[in-house]
């Protein structure tokens, strides 16, 4: 609707593949207001007006590093207060949907085109978290009883 | 030139030694590393832990052979550079990754024009000199974008959240 503000978006994912994973996405986002979220300062030159974040690395395993993340993404969910939250992994995420489900955000897990033989492990606790899960290879859709929508290539 | 990474997140020993050494056996050859989180710091090659992502895509852009591990974000970016790339992947079992997904990953991609797959660091010294003598025919580069299928879902499950029904 013209003159409708714009809904808030966050679009999150780890440094590396699933950042370059996120970044092609960005089309699908056009309408929102988008603020990204990754693990790198200088990542925010690949999103240039954007709001952008960082929270720390953290396996799923290690408490302490996982409450880090725990606390500064309830620090940006807070600030951002998002309508919707689109990730492509990995574990520090699961921050995000956890909190977002608590906030009743919807959010929208994309498991990495990297993991081509099984979901990822992170993936399989977003299928739990997260809005909507989804593979981005058939048989690991099929597999997990989970859509395929096509892959990031 | 020849830039070399191990991506932005696990060290990847083997690989990092397996550059350095051939950089020590080819002096004439300009070669610059991204060793990432690596202990061993190579001696016959400049080399920086991470860079910036827009030095990273120049470097990328401007070398003849790009060799990386088999990482998602390294062959997306090769694509869609348009530069021949030499991957050597992850082995979970020497401690160089938490799964064999980058083994699985060259199985699905590393057919695809301008990409070239080796699994010993022998090979990959071979490789190394043989690509940049005889460079990889290379097909268009791939599109910065998803699938359009992965697009539209995406668009429809945004659509979903704008206006609930």
């Amino acid at each position: 609707m013209a003159g409708t503000p714009k809904k808030r978006l966050l679009a999150i994912a780890s440094g590396g593949g699933h950042w370059i994973e996120l970044l092609r996405l960005r089309p699908a986002f056009e309408g929102w207001d988008v603020a990204y979220v990754s693990m790198f300062e200088n990542y925010t030159s690949a999103v240039p007006g954007a709001r952008y974040y960082t929270v720390p690395d953290a396996s799923r395993f290690d408490k302490l590093a996982f409450g880090k993340v725990m606390v500064k993404a309830a620090g940006i969910m807070l600030r951002e207060r998002p309508h919707a939250i689109v990730t492509t992994g990995s574990a520090p995420m699961l921050a995000f949907l956890l909190l977002g489900r608590m906030m009743g955000t919807k959010s929208l897990w994309i498991d990495s085109i990297a993991q081509a033989e099984e979901m990822s492990s992170s993936g399989k606790v977003a299928k739990r978290l997260a809005t909507t899960a989804i593979a981005q290879w058939p048989e690991v859709a099929a597999a997990e009883e989970i859509p395929c929508w096509g892959a990031v290539l | 030139m020849i830039f070399a990474s191990v991506g932005s997140m696990l060290p990847f020993e083997r690989f990092v030694r397996g550059v350095d050494e051939w950089a020590r056996d080819n002096p004439d050859e300009a070669v610059y590393i991204q060793i990432g989180g690596t202990e061993y710091e190579p001696r016959h090659a400049p080399f920086t832990r991470m860079m910036p992502m827009t030095e990273y895509r120049e470097r990328l852009r401007t070398c003849d052979l790009f060799v990386a591990h088999a990482g998602m974000g390294s062959i997306l970016q090769a694509l869609e550079e348009r530069k021949q790339t030499l991957m050597l992947p992850r082995h979970q079992e020497w401690g160089e990754h938490t799964t064999d997904h980058q083994i699985h990953t060259v199985e699905r991609f590393g057919h695809l024009s301008g990409l070239r797959v080796v699994d010993s660091v022998e090979d990959m010294h071979r490789e190394m000199t043989g690509l940049l003598a005889n460079p990889l025919g290379m097909d268009t580069a791939i599109s910065d974008q998803a699938s359009p299928e992965l697009l539209s879902g995406v668009r429809g499950f945004l659509a979903s959240v704008r206006a609930p029904s």
